[in-house]
């Protein structure tokens, strides 16, 4: 008992001792402050904090969600006071209507520079005053090429009898039924219920020939080539062609999701120009360079796609042509009575499965 | 002989099915391939690079702080409890007792946001201790369970006769009744311990300032998949764990042969 | 000093940390907020009795409690088994403990890797020996495979203790009183552990019910079960009050079936005890 507790003991010594000291240093003139950083889990280079901390001694306390719901459950109940986030484009017009975000100051943000022209003044943060963009990608549809001898260029072959059993759809209300919206022409933010009754009762059809419906373990199932067809992302389905070179990436033609993970500074934010040293830090292009290396996502970061191997930043799946980019849609936050009607509709279609 | 034979086949049997998916586990964390649909070769980097990851270290350390902690001080609180809800009237024994599987009843996720809104409203700012607190509550239903029954096994005469014979009641539990109930407040903390080291739902809702286990940094890699570092994470985990609880074993049998006692 | 104000500090701490927050539930369910302010309402009560969320509540009953029994079934001859040969001292105890110590997801990930179709290791082997495959992921019987395994330990060692200590002074009382091994495993063996298959039968139903990670992955998301549904009413439509009505049902058709089962168990002994 007694060799247990020293052993902790030297444990926690180790751990918090290891804290540093901060001195006075001109060059560094935040050193010493303290930002909370919320970020997807697995999403940024494993030597990118630590970097950061070493440039500016600024100590950053990292901590990780696994989807939007969750990072703004535990954000709104004002459990702990975040200095940046980083959620998704519909998440974070949820949060800009609801008041919380502070608007950026770019002049402490110089290396905002680097973001690409068509990532400015996107749907979701129309004057680009809260956010800079961090990652983005599309929904589309993954294929193995040994089992789809045919072209793959609409949502309509995941509802294609012959392959009953061979797909793959999302485990996401939003993703599954943007699937079936844009497959019937419309726009994948419907609040139209007659529209979206539709789309769930194509849905309703489609579920005898789906094979499963998942999310992160999507990659799996098709590099083992347990189907033949899933709906995906972009991001992801450059990671599953790297294991499984049968697989390709397709954006059918009637259009899609087009996501983006931006950083945003929320109002808990207790010094703001730490939390935009930070962000620009992001930016720097080594930095997103590494990050983009790491993560293996679609970067809107100029100057880290030019860094890129050919192959990656030629890739069609990752960086599409602007005839694709043009069709798509960026989510956006459908409102209470419509989020609950979609989950509801959703419930519905689920309830009637086997 | 044969009924010998069946039973351990039958044993052999269920360890099989428990140790299936370790056992892979462990094949995968030699596995040079991200994905585990794909063998990519063995390979022993996942292990050098374990603990070059900061959020992995940070994971495992407050995993087991906690774990610890929350399994003591739940295993101390649940056996006294115990001890006095054994004795209460059988009115006031349903009452408490239901209230006590309310934690255990609930899902997860209830539980867990419950506690974050009560947090908040007490002020109290969430991090290592708010997070303790919730373990301890979820344990201590699982520790009162494993003891509860054995206390009504317990000789009810065996505790009377000590006070008889002139022991204080504090003498009286501690050398009649904990001795006889050591076996399942051990199991009990176990069980305590185990369900500490797995929990995400409730830690997650319940933790902050950087704190964070083992649970929810694999959670949250979901999204991204799972990095195979951590599948070399859990692999020296578990045999660490192994490793000690056989040289524990092996230490206690020898205290039993000295004593020549019944032990379990 | 009566053994009754032991429990003291755990009943401060109930109350505190266990009744407060079930309160905060109540608040939730039967309130809500527009633009009159706060009012007292039974519309989240009554959305939860659509058909679609109790085709929910019923699987999760349903399968859960085709899990326990398995566990039962399983369980208890193990726990025979163990503790006639109990010499061998708790390592065979913690070691049907020990694989809950690595993180359950992985472990479920592990499942899928034994078990899928195509891929799968069971049927690859399966195949070679040009032995018919076995399609089970996606299907019910996965996930209550999921559940079994997950929870069997539970069911174990609650069981396994009660019989460790049965005096063995009365079981060889029923042998000289005539009894042979079956007669003795009946009536005497069995209602003796009682306590512990009390405990065990509360420990693998209630967490199975609500449990959703293992519907998702082996169930291949098709099944909806109640956890998944009260999740989401937490994080995706915001809508804590219905979440909120949704787990008081549960909770209140979990305090029912565990009534049911009390009736068996009149002292309470398992220390589950309800009414």
């Amino acid at each position: 008992m007694k060799k247990i507790a020293l052993l902790l003991a030297v444990l926690m010594f180790v751990f918090t001792g290891c804290a540093g000291n901060v001195k006075n240093d001109p060059s560094k003139p935040l050193a010493g402050t303290t930002i909370y950083v919320y970020n997807w889990g697995d999403y940024i280079a494993e030597d990118t904090i630590e970097r950061f901390t070493k440039e500016t001694g600024i100590k950053v306390i990292y901590e990780t969600f696994d989807s939007n719901e969750t990072m703004y459950a535990k954000y709104k109940s004002g459990a702990v006071n975040y200095d940046v986030l980083i959620p998704s484009d519909y998440m974070i017009e949820k949060l800009i209507a609801e008041n919380e975000l502070l608007p950026l100051n770019f002049d402490n943000i110089p290396n905002a520079k680097y973001i690409d022209e068509s990532f400015r003044n996107l749907g979701y943060d129309p004057e680009n005053k809260y956010s800079v963009p961090y990652f983005w990608g599309t929904l589309g549809i993954l294929y193995n090429k040994k089992m789809v001898q045919e072209e793959v260029d609409s949502w309509d072959i995941l509802w294609d009898s012959k392959y009953k059993g061979q797909i793959i759809m999302m485990d996401s209300v939003r993703d599954t039924f943007a699937v079936a919206l844009k497959r019937l022409g419309y726009s994948l933010n419907s609040t139209d219920k007659a529209q979206v009754d539709e789309a769930v009762a194509s849905l309703i059809e489609q579920a005898p020939l789906v094979q499963a419906y998942l999310m992160d373990q999507v990659k799996d199932k098709m590099i083992g080539e347990e189907a033949a067809l899933a709906v995906i992302y972009s991001g992801e389905a450059v990671y599953t062609s790297e294991y499984n070179e049968n697989l390709e990436y397709a954006v059918p033609k009637e259009g899609t999701n087009f996501f983006v993970d931006a950083m945003v500074i929320p109002k808990t934010c207790q010094n703001k120009e730490a939390a935009e040293a930070f962000i620009n830090f992001m930016n720097d292009p080594q930095i997103a360079y590494n990050n983009t290396k790491y993560v293996g996502y679609s970067t809107p970061h100029t100057e880290a796609r030019d860094m890129l191997d050919e192959e990656i930043k030629n890739n069609p799946a990752a960086y599409p042509p602007q005839e694709i980019i043009d069709k798509c849609e960026v989510f956006v936050d459908l409102g209470p009575e419509m989020t609950v009607y979609y989950n509801d509709k959703w419930n519905e279609l689920k309830a009637s499965l086997r | 002989m044969v009924k010998r034979g069946i039973e351990k086949l039958y044993l052999g049997l269920i360890m099989l099915f428990l140790y299936a998916p370790i056992l892979t586990l462990i094949v995968f964390s030699f596995n040079d391939s991200k994905s585990r649909a794909k063998w990519g070769g063995f390979t022993l980097k996942w292990y050098k690079n374990m603990l070059n990851d900061p959020m992995i270290s940070k994971s495992i350390y407050y995993t087991l702080l906690i774990a610890l902690l929350a399994a003591v001080i739940s295993t101390v609180i649940g056996t006294l409890a115990a001890i006095g809800i054994h004795v209460m009237k059988k009115k006031t024994k349903t009452v408490v007792l239901n209230v006590t599987y309310l934690p255990v009843l609930n899902p997860d996720i209830v539980t867990g946001i419950a506690f974050m809104l009560f947090f908040v409203a007490i002020g109290l700012k969430l991090g290592f201790t708010s997070m303790l607190i919730a373990h301890i509550t979820f344990n201590i239903p699982y520790v009162i369970l494993n003891i509860l029954p054995k206390l009504s096994s317990l000789n009810k005469y065996t505790y009377e006769a000590a006070l008889d014979l002139g022991a204080h009641p504090m003498q009286a539990i501690w050398k009649v009744i904990i001795p006889e109930i050591m076996p399942n407040i051990i199991t009990g903390f176990l069980l305590a311990f185990t369900l500490s080291l797995d929990d995400f739902i409730i830690s997650y809702f319940t933790t902050g300032s950087g704190v964070t286990n083992l649970s929810i940094t694999i959670y949250t890699m979901t999204r991204r998949g799972i990095k195979p570092e951590i599948n070399a994470v859990s692999t020296v985990m578990f045999l660490s764990i192994l490793i000690l609880l056989l040289i524990i074993n092996k230490r206690s049998e020898k205290n039993n042969k000295k004593l020549g006692g019944v032990n379990v | 000093m009566n053994r009754k104000w032991l429990a003291a500090p755990y009943l401060v701490w109930m109350v505190i940390f266990i009744v407060v927050p079930l309160v905060m539930i109540f608040y939730y369910a039967f309130t809500a907020k527009d633009a009159g302010g706060l009012r007292f309402t039974f519309e989240h009560l009554i959305k939860a009795f659509d058909s679609k969320y109790l085709i929910a509540l019923w699987k999760s009953l349903l399968y859960a409690f085709i899990a326990t029994v398995i566990c039962l079934v399983l369980a208890y001859p193990l726990a025979l088994i163990l503790a006639k040969h109990s010499k061998g001292g708790s390592v065979t105890l913690f070691i049907f403990i020990l694989p809950m110590w690595m993180n359950f997801l992985l472990r479920t990930y592990a499942w899928l890797s034994l078990l899928e179709t195509n891929n799968g290791l069971l049927n690859t082997f399966l195949r070679a020996l040009h032995l018919p495959v076995l399609d089970i992921i996606g299907t019910p019987s996965a996930i209550v495979l999921g559940m079994v395994y997950n929870f069997l330990p539970f069911m174990v060692l609650p069981i396994y203790n009660s019989l460790a200590k049965i005096d063995k002074s009365v079981m060889e009382a029923a042998y000289d009183l005539g009894a042979n091994d079956f007669q003795r495993l009946l009536r005497v063996t069995i209602p003796l552990s009682m306590p512990g298959v009390m405990s065990g039968i509360t420990m693998v139903f209630m967490p199975a019910v609500t449990s959703f990670v293992i519907p998702n992955l082996l169930g291949n998301g098709k099944v909806n079960l109640i956890g998944n549904i009260i999740e989401q009413q937490f994080l995706l439509t915001y809508d804590w009050g219905f979440g909120a009505a949704l787990s008081l049902v549960l909770m209140i058709m979990i305090l029912i079936s565990m009534a049911v089962m009390q009736r068996s168990d009149e002292d309470m002994e398992g220390g589950a005890g309800l009414w």
